[in-house]
């Protein structure tokens, strides 16, 4: 029994502007979920707080709206605890990169097998358009009574440096390429991270869906607009990695993708930027520890006998603390 | 009416309780029983099994080992130790003692004097010294002498001149020298142990060239010397280092070959009979273990299977013993592997830590996070989120001195009230307090009960002295505490047969609803940190809100009405029939509280003792009927407030109106409750708080 669109929605009204980025976002993931091969009762969403964060309550799979900042926090948890669900992370560019950018850190460190969806507007929605972290420096959006007086936080490089295994950038309006980023970012083995570009149609006044179209720019021989956003892999990039690369090809490969991670402005890539199997997953190096682990994770050890009596044998686990009294031949 | 009462007008009357008996005042202290025993330890009495041994040195010269090593040979001679641990927030160099109190009987505290002083470095010798019993013994390396004290840095200024202008009172030099005779002036015994040689000797007979790889045996020296002079066969001692060093053949037998030097060097130092002897009794198989150890042991049994934390102190050590035996053996019928396995994370920070368990624990598994002061800070907006979401999250929490940083290392109960309040907003949580190994061991099976059963973030409330004192227990039962589920769904439903969709948070009489957990077919459900319907969606309608607030709220009356009366509290009461004094206290003040009854019974007091530990939900009507009746509460903490007692004025309007206190960072010894108390009881107008400070 295919999964349907349909089999997706839910009751929730759905609150999000018109015109939000967002929509594209939830369609391309929704897309994906019917697409790809997974068991839709395996699938935990897990969201943090702002507008996008909602997306969990309007699509129908187990929803986890967290804590501003923390999704990636609750969702590792529950992916380590039980493997076989199928972990998406969402979350806005200020929840991730700004409040939670510590965990982003980390959960590169880790590379669990999960996907992480960055709704990347420039703005915290929610709260009304304040400066997100990935707002370039000296842009005023609507709301900002002055410039934005940071730089801005590149999320591509900043996923290569954390040690993501899988980095790729998509736009809430390219549902097509974002579904295929999103089919991708799920089957890749580790963690993967999709930097969604998506317009605030409400506050962020610059980087509009016309800003992205190109509607500014009106091709002299077509007299169409010029998109900003281009398929990386039309280029004839490849940001693979693999096992049989030399050192000197890997250095070759991150330095481009660092190159293209900089492109903003007039020329912006979409597209896989940086992947990498090679590298072992989480749940490996656990397994190397607790050679049960995948076998009988935490979440489905037995814990009781029938009887409720706990399975552990206390007497073996408190062997090195237990002292037999000597006694000694008089 | 309440205002008034709950007003706290205390007159604070500061108490130091004497450490020991000193040249000056023997007589003039008639406090303790013990120190009135400890007088008439002549040389010709002596005391058998009943032993405050002390050692000490600068941070990381093995000075934990080796009070190890000692309890270790005790309890392989079936007698039974209680080990005060103090050490400062510090890797190496500064100092840190540890005092093992031996006995024939279990014990549960430790007491203000030491008997014998095992040092081998001067700073140990320099600061516990006056400690020692007269009659005791003082082992010592003679080539420190001429140490002049002012010129060992590690040692604090105002210590320093607190020191000297002792000695210098009673014409005595402000060296080691100035110390050792101080000592002999009050009949401590002193024994002279040539370290350097045994050292040297061992050396030669290990065929080993340089002199430094073996200078780490020094502390065993002082133990096996120790062990010479009360008379315990070194046969123990032997053994006790073969367990320590189980894997290093080499390190045994060197450690082996100088302690029988040692062992003999200081016998022959003997002239007479040393006043304290421990002799071995036959007894069964015993657990010397720390807290964090029985916390460990308990939640392995208790079925945690994840977690979480993040590096901080006294905390930490819990999860690294959780980590050292991640693969443990089972016993379960139909388990073909017959092993289990906990998922121990070190996360970026405590935020990390407390909202990875909490995902953890959406998945059916049973998740704990393990945290002190500093780190709880951090988490309580997750600590709100599990209990918006009710889910059964676990937090040990182990106190220590605030606020900030605080003293690290120093013990404290100052996290009471903040427990039982921290996250904004209103939400059930159980809060249970331990008060000694045995129930921090059941506390950790039973907290995860509690988390499961009534569906709320639960916390396990231990502190620093419980943390990292160590103990002899008798092995705890793995089968005592069944493991209890609640309203979890289990099995592999593939819906919920009704029908109708289901809902996570459908509201029910006791405010429980059925828990399905992540990738269970046919029990799909949200969460968010909002208000939220019954399906787990965000909702707003006040109506709801009221429905939803009053939903989770009951679960706490639930929650008190099913938790069985024994494990919100103890109650022990001395034989005499009506009681002088009702103590009323929390977490590991219960250890020296006891032993402090059999002292205050012995001198015709009879002693109530109301040991709360269950303080979410508060047991207010037991609480009321054992304090309303009683002649005199004292009520005993180791903060400055007096937490406890707030509490109880707030949930009985019960004034405790006399408190003894504690905050100086150290743990409360028998002999300190035994004082205050008496203290107390000779006038309780003049007492209202007495504010404890032994330690060093």
């Amino acid at each position: 029994m295919a999964l349907k669109l349909t089999d997706l929605k839910t009751e929730v009204h759905n609150d999000w502007c018109p015109g939000c980025g967002d929509f594209g976002i939830e369609a391309s993931l929704k897309m994906a979920l019917t697409e790809m091969p997974v068991d839709i009762n395996k699938v935990a969403l897990f969201s943090g707080i702002g507008c996008s964060s909602k997306l969990v309550h309007f699509t129908n799979a187990f929803g986890i709206h967290t804590l501003h900042g923390r999704v990636l926090g609750y969702a590792q948890g529950a992916k380590l605890a039980n493997p076989d669900l199928e972990v998406i992370a969402v979350g806005g560019d200020g929840d991730g990169l700004g409040i939670g950018v510590g965990h982003f850190v980390h959960a590169g460190r880790r590379n669990i097998d999960m996907a992480y969806i960055i709704h990347d507007n420039g703005v915290y929605g929610l709260t009304k358009g304040q400066a997100s972290p990935t707002l370039h420096l000296g842009m005023q959006t609507k709301s900002l009574p002055e410039p934005n007086i940071n730089s801005s936080i590149n999320p591509i490089m900043l996923a290569l440096a954390s040690g993501f295994t899988f980095i790729a950038r998509s736009y809430a309006y390219n549902t097509r390429h974002l579904k295929e980023m999103i089919k991708k970012a799920v089957a890749h083995k580790g963690f993967a991270l999709i930097d969604a570009l998506q317009p605030c149609p409400t506050y962020n006044d610059i980087n509009t869906k016309e800003w992205y179209g190109g509607e500014d720019r009106i091709d002299p021989a077509t007299k169409r607009p010029m998109p900003r956003t281009y398929d990386l892999e039309s280029t004839g990039y490849n940001g693979r990695i693999t096992a049989d690369m030399s050192e000197d090809e890997v250095d070759k490969n991150l330095l481009q993708v660092i190159e293209k991670s900089r492109e903003w402005g007039d020329k912006i890539p979409i597209g896989v930027f940086y992947q990498n199997e090679t590298v072992p997953i989480y749940e490996e190096r656990i397994s190397e520890r607790s050679p049960i682990y995948l076998k009988e994770p935490p979440a489905r050890q037995q814990l009781a006998k029938e009887d409720g009596k706990s399975v552990v044998n206390l007497a073996n686990l408190s062997k090195g603390l237990l002292f037999e009294s000597l006694v000694l031949a008089q | 009416m309440l205002a008034q009462t709950a007003t706290m007008k205390w007159t604070a009357v500061s108490v130091r309780v004497p450490t020991a008996p000193r040249m000056n005042d023997v007589t003039a202290q008639s406090a303790t029983t013990r120190l009135r025993e400890a007088k008439t330890v002549s040389r010709a009495i002596v005391k058998v099994n009943d032993l405050s041994w002390m050692t000490g040195g600068p941070q990381g010269s093995g000075v934990d080992s080796s009070a190890n090593i000692f309890a270790g040979a005790c309890v392989l001679g079936g007698l039974w130790t209680f080990g005060l641990r103090e050490y400062y927030s510090s890797i190496k160099g500064p100092h840190s003692y540890f005092e093992v109190r031996v006995n024939g009987d279990k014990i549960r505290s430790h007491v203000n004097n030491v008997d014998v002083l095992a040092t081998f470095d001067a700073e140990t010798l320099i600061r516990h010294a006056d400690e020692v019993t007269s009659g005791g013994g003082i082992l010592y390396d003679p080539t420190f002498a001429n140490i002049e004290i002012d010129r060992v840095d590690t040692i604090e200024t105002p210590v320093v001149l607190r020191i000297k202008a002792r000695l210098a009172k009673q014409g005595l030099p402000g060296t080691v020298t100035g110390i050792l005779d101080e000592a002999r002036k009050r009949g401590v015994n002193l024994f002279p142990i040539q370290y350097n040689d045994i050292i040297a000797k061992t050396a030669a007979q290990i065929g080993e060239h340089q002199l430094s790889k073996l200078s780490r045996i020094v502390n065993v020296l002082s133990v096996s010397a120790s062990f010479a002079i009360l008379g315990f066969d070194e046969t123990y001692l032997n053994q006790s280092i073969e367990r320590a060093f189980a894997s290093k053949k080499k390190v045994v037998d060197m450690n082996e070959i100088g302690a029988k030097l040692a062992y003999d060097a200081a016998k022959t130092q003997l002239k007479q009979p040393f006043p304290f002897q421990l002799q071995p009794i036959q007894n069964q198989p015993r657990l010397l273990l720390m807290g964090v150890e029985a916390v460990a042991l308990g939640k392995l049994v208790g079925g945690c299977r994840v977690q979480t934390y993040y590096p901080i102190t006294p905390a930490a050590d819990e999860s690294e013993f959780l980590e050292s035996h991640g693969n443990f053996d089972i016993s379960a019928g139909n388990n073909l592997s017959q092993k289990g396995s906990i998922l121990v994370t070190q996360t970026e920070d405590e935020i990390a830590a407390i909202t990875m368990a909490t995902g953890a624990a959406l998945t059916g598994a049973r998740a704990a996070t393990s945290t002190s002061g500093p780190g709880f800070s951090l988490m309580v907006e997750g600590l709100g989120w599990a209990g918006m979401n009710e889910v059964p999250l676990v937090i040990t929490h182990y106190q220590r001195g605030g606020p900030a940083t605080g003293q690290p290392t120093r013990h404290e109960q100052g996290d009471l009230k903040f427990i039982l309040s921290a996250a904004h907003g209103e939400f059930p949580r159980i809060v249970l307090c331990s008060g000694d190994m045995e129930e921090s061991f059941y506390d950790a099976i039973r907290i995860f009960n509690y988390a499961e059963r009534f569906q709320m973030p639960s916390i396990h409330l231990i502190d620093k002295g419980l943390a990292n004192n160590s103990m002899t227990i008798s092995p705890p039962k793995a089968d005592l505490v069944p493991i209890q589920r609640g309203k979890l769904i289990q099995g592999d439903h593939q819906g919920n047969g009704n029908g109708e969709p289901y809902r996570r948070f459908a509201f029910t009489e006791d405010g429980v609803s059925p828990r399905a957990v992540l990738g269970m077919p046919g029990y799909r459900f949200w969460n968010t940190g909002d208000e939220h319907d019954e399906m787990g969606h965000i909702e707003e309608d006040p109506d709801n809100r009221v429905k939803m607030m009053t939903k989770r709220m009951t679960k706490l009356e639930t929650s008190a009405k099913e938790i069985p009366e024994d494990e919100k509290f103890n109650f022990f009461r001395s034989s005499k029939k009506q009681a002088d004094v009702t103590i009323v206290s929390w977490g590991s003040t219960k250890g020296p509280i006891l032993d402090a009854m059999k002292l205050l019974e012995r001198d015709g007091i009879g002693v109530e003792f109301l040991q709360i530990r269950l303080v979410s939900p508060f047991p207010t009507e037991t609480v009321k009927q054992k304090l309303a009746g009683a002649k005199l509460v004292v009520g005993i903490e180791q903060n400055y407030s007096g937490q406890m007692a707030a509490v109880i004025a707030e949930k009985t309007m019960i004034d405790v109106k006399n408190k003894i206190v504690k905050f100086n960072g150290r743990p409360m010894s028998q002999d300190e409750i035994y004082q205050s108390v008496k203290q107390v009881i000779s006038n309780p107008a003049q007492n209202r708080r007495v504010v404890l400070t032994h330690g060093a």
